[in-house]
């Protein structure tokens, strides 16, 4: 089966007034579909670089240095403004942090629903508002006719994502990249929207791209989990392998400093040091300076794709 | 700051805005004229003569002469003081009594906030060089009443300015940390919040330098304020406008070149103060 | 032994104008709080419970409208907060405030921070004792001697939550308010301030009230957690019982909604909706009536009240 979304060695550096900052080194991923993937890492990791390039938006001073985007078989990196403008909204779509925030404060959020459906559906205009209150309901929001003429601020944060996703979704895209989805929401709104999220991805058998800093909400919604550290994804697998047999030294690490209902606080591992400054020139593990396993190789030699197991990749020259 | 790094910080706001330092040279040079303009004036201001009436620019007087024989040159430069002194009196006691009732109604708000903002309302309801030359005329024609007007015309503009930049901050954990530390009200208004929000002002105040020369210039081209023969380059501007049409420009493009070149001048310097003053910029 | 705070039906209303005359919005309504020395407590509820005003009236930053705050015995509320400030009893509640980039005063250095509420507080005046006083308190929090004379925007945001919380102690407090300390940092950096968290409590023998909207944070560093729904207590108890056996429907949703990767898939009951209003509530109707999953005639008559459950579990649902 052809993957929804496939990132190839993609490498990508910002050039700044301090350098060259390389964000992205030789990163692979891919998305099936139907499958919800969770990224995961902390700030700084490059997981929101990663999103926006695949989405074609990144930054001005961004340049891609190497490795290939594919969705759905159409080169996202070669693709000019024109295609890809045509492709976001309608078969790739984005929800952002900050939902308020990303909406447009002046206007009304059916409005705002309406302006995706008539920049990608072929809708005759008197339909638009009926799409656009069909999809506030499909994202059970309460009471959608009255609901479709509210501005943003009069909405709580999580209605205004619950629009943004109605938005993301309008027009059943392919492909949803979600860039922490729920961070700065309640957690019972955070599991509301987690749960409308994961029932729409399987109700369109539509392939998401979980972007979180909380590997224990990851750890709980996504099929797959990769690991990002310092631009590096260092490890894939699935879900429940991957929490219960780590193999990156990073990611159990990770897992370790993430506090679970049965932690104790001297169970808490802290990672020593810190990210690594990525306009200097690094060794090939970028974590190799923090990790209590490096070797001689681990600065020597590019890293690997370890095989662990079928769908479990690790970069690592001594895996756990 | 400890001198070091003071010096440093100077070097570094410099060497990143080259404008920065043009600003400051000009800046220099309008200081020295107005400090020792009488010195370096190659005539005497004041002095006419008859035989060199309306002269254009030569070796002699490098800037013209006026209708009065005097040595546009001269002029210019002892004017700066005058020029320069209005203004910056004006501009530092605006700043000064703008910051603290700005302040004040930013941090306490309630009656305190509404009453300033009623006063602020009132003086911007009039369109301000109105009201200057309301207050100059309602006071009396005198340099130190050009400085009172142009600093109550200046005043809203600093009082909104700091009323907003403490209201964002008064919210913010180190000034709820500086209240739990033992601060009282002012004491953290004066020590927490002000030195804060004196970098954005100083910008400002700076920008406003030159709306205050040309204000005070602007009251003195229309007569009000300082008398003629008194150099000041607004003066020196309305003599000049006479004689736009007949052609002997340098009566009035010399002062107003003074002009143009001192608003410039401070203009840049606001953000070289402001490079300077921000910690957050500093090494 | 008595408790170090008391609070006492505590109350915060505010006027809301606007037309209707009289309306008050009931941001905390008729809180009782004790805190023991040297205890933990946890406080947690969805945003809008009121949990930060509660936190600034305990805090004496604000006055409330009802009710008393007594310390060691002594009523802290006998006077306003603006003539608190300069009180002895000032030094002994001190907060940790939560977003480490707004809660140093950029313009001050490391150094001066700290030393503040030492001046005032503590009414040193001699440079020399303020430098031991100083140096003490970032030892206590490890923070490296050579960044005691930086300014804020040179430190990490690690860095900055130590100096917030060095700033806090060094005037050797006994209650100890966390507003929450480390929902700004990435989760490795947070496992090292939440241990040094747990160490200085040892240390010191300060109680803390540690306020967070992570529930598996709580659960790891207190023994006893209260949870605030639209400006009332619902529930009080040992955290493992809490956690456990929670008794208020609200409490029971909260701890369903913490992602848990052990129960993916699961469909649990969610909490959707939102509060109802602040202003002016009935106070004959419990305030989770309508969101309940569990209501009925008498939740709309009759305000509960916390009952006991045995071992210091109280909860205020009828039907618990």
């Amino acid at each position: 089966m052809t993957a929804q979304l496939q990132i190839e060695a993609f490498s990508l550096a910002f050039r700044t007034r301090h350098g060259t900052v390389r964000a992205l080194e030789d990163v692979s991923l891919s998305v099936q579909r139907g499958e919800i993937v969770g990224l995961v890492g902390e700030s700084g990791s490059g997981k929101s670089v990663l999103a926006y390039a695949v989405m074609g938006l990144q930054d001005a001073a961004a340049r891609v240095q190497s490795g290939r985007i594919t969705f759905g078989g159409m080169d996202m990196l070669g693709a000019s403004e024109q295609a890809l403008a045509d492709v976001r909204g309608r078969e790739v779509a984005m929800i952002f942090q900050s939902p308020r925030a990303a909406l447009n404060p002046i206007r009304k959020v059916g409005r705002q629903i309406e302006d995706i459906l008539r920049q990608h559906a072929n809708l005759p205009s008197s339909e638009l508002r009926k799409h656009a209150i069909a999809a506030l309901n499909r994202v059970r929001i309460p009471d959608p006719e009255r609901r479709y003429n509210a501005y943003p601020f009069e909405l709580s944060g999580g209605m205004c994502q619950r629009v943004m996703i109605a938005m993301a979704l309008a027009c059943s895209p392919f492909l949803l990249i979600a860039d922490e989805p729920t961070t700065g929401l309640d957690v019972t709104t955070q599991a509301v929207i987690m749960d409308l999220i994961r029932d729409m991805s399987r109700d369109a058998q539509m392939s998401t791209l979980l972007i979180t800093h909380d590997l224990g909400l990851a750890g709980e919604y996504c099929d797959r989990i990769a690991v990002m550290h310092a631009g590096h994804v260092v490890e894939v697998a699935p879900t429940e392998e991957l929490l219960s047999h780590p193999a990156h030294p990073y990611t159990r690490q990770l897992l370790a400093a993430t506090p679970t209902p049965r932690s104790t606080v001297d169970g808490l591992v802290s990672i020593p040091g810190q990210l690594p400054d990525l306009r200097r020139e690094l060794p090939p593990c970028r974590f190799s300076a923090r990790c209590a396993r490096h070797v001689a190789l681990c600065d020597e030699l590019p890293l690997p794709w370890t095989v662990v197991n079928e769908a479990h990749l690790v970069r690592c020259w001594v895996p756990l | 700051m400890r001198s070091a790094t003071l010096t440093r910080n100077i070097g570094h706001a410099f060497g990143e805005n080259r404008l920065t330092l043009v600003a400051v040279a000009i800046l220099v040079l309008l200081l020295v004229c107005a400090a020792f303009g009488q010195y370096l004036a190659p005539y005497n201001p004041l002095m006419t003569d008859g035989a060199a009436k309306m002269q254009p620019p030569g070796v002699a007087h490098l800037f013209g002469t006026d209708s009065l024989g005097r040595d546009i040159l001269s002029r210019v430069i002892v004017a700066a003081r005058l020029d320069l002194g209005m203004a910056i009196s004006a501009v530092a006691l605006s700043f000064v009594a703008g910051l603290a009732l700005g302040a004040v109604a930013g941090y306490f708000g309630g009656w305190t906030d509404r009453i300033i903002g009623r006063v602020m309302d009132t003086i911007m309801a009039f369109p301000l060089f109105v009201l200057a030359m309301g207050i100059v005329a309602a006071l009396g024609n005198s340099v130190l009443n050009i400085i009172i007007a142009t600093m109550i015309i200046n005043l809203p503009f600093y009082c909104r300015f700091a009323r907003g930049e403490v209201n964002v901050r008064r919210e913010m954990g180190y000034v709820e940390a500086a209240r739990m530390g033992g601060n009282r009200a002012l004491p953290v208004l004066a020590n927490h919040i002000i030195p804060n929000i004196l970098p954005p002002m100083m910008v400002q105040a700076s920008l406003n330098m030159g709306w205050a020369i040309l204000n005070a210039a602007g009251l003195s081209f229309i007569g009000l304020g300082v008398r003629p023969p008194t150099p000041e380059w607004g003066i020196l501007v309305s003599e000049g406008a006479s004689y736009i049409i007949s052609g002997e420009w340098w009566t009035f493009v010399f002062p107003g070149a003074a002009l143009v070149l001192a608003v410039f001048c401070f203009n840049l310097l606001g953000d070289g103060l402001r490079d300077l003053l921000d910690p957050q910029r500093r090494i | 032994m008595p408790p170090l705070l008391d609070a006492q039906a505590l109350s915060k209303h505010y006027p809301v104008g606007g037309g209707r005359r009289g309306a008050t919005l009931h941001a905390v309504d008729a809180v009782d709080l004790r805190i023991a020395p040297g205890e933990c407590v946890g406080l947690v509820g969805e945003s809008g419970c009121g949990k930060s005003t509660l936190v600034r009236l305990l805090a004496r930053l604000i006055d409330p409208t009802s009710g008393r705050i007594l310390l060691d015995g002594d009523d802290t509320t006998a006077v306003s907060q603006a003539r608190f400030v300069t009180m002895p009893a000032r030094a002994r509640i001190q907060v940790v405030f939560q977003d480490p980039s707004e809660s140093l005063n950029p313009s001050f250095r490391v150094f001066d921070s700290i030393a503040d509420p030492l001046k005032r507080l503590l009414g040193i005046k001699d440079r020399a004792q303020l430098a031991v006083r100083v140096h003490r308190a970032a030892d206590l929090v490890g923070l490296p001697r050579e960044l005691i004379e930086r300014y804020p925007h040179q430190l990490s945001g690690g860095q900055r939550a130590r100096v917030g919380i060095a700033r806090a102690i060094a005037v050797e407090p006994a209650l100890l308010i966390l507003d929450e300390p480390t929902s700004a940092l990435d989760v490795s950096v947070q496992a090292v301030i939440l241990r040094l968290l747990a160490d200085l409590r040892a240390r010191l023998g300060m109680s803390y009230l540690f306020v967070s909207h992570d529930l598996n944070v709580v659960r790891l560093l207190c023994s006893r957690v209260v949870v605030m729904y639209l400006g009332r207590v619902v529930e009080v108890a040992p955290t493992e019982a809490l956690f456990t056996t929670p008794r208020h429907p609200y409490t029971q949703a909260l701890i369903a909604a913490i992602p848990d990767p052990a129960r993916r898939g699961e469909v649990r009951p969610r909490l959707d909706g939102s509060p109802r209003s602040p202003i002016d509530p009935d106070p004959d109707t419990c305030r989770f009536y309508g969101r309940c999953s569990r209501g009925t005639d008498r939740c709309a008559t009759a305000m509960p009240a916390l009952r006991p459950f045995g071992d210091d579990h109280f909860a205020a649902c009828h039907f618990a």
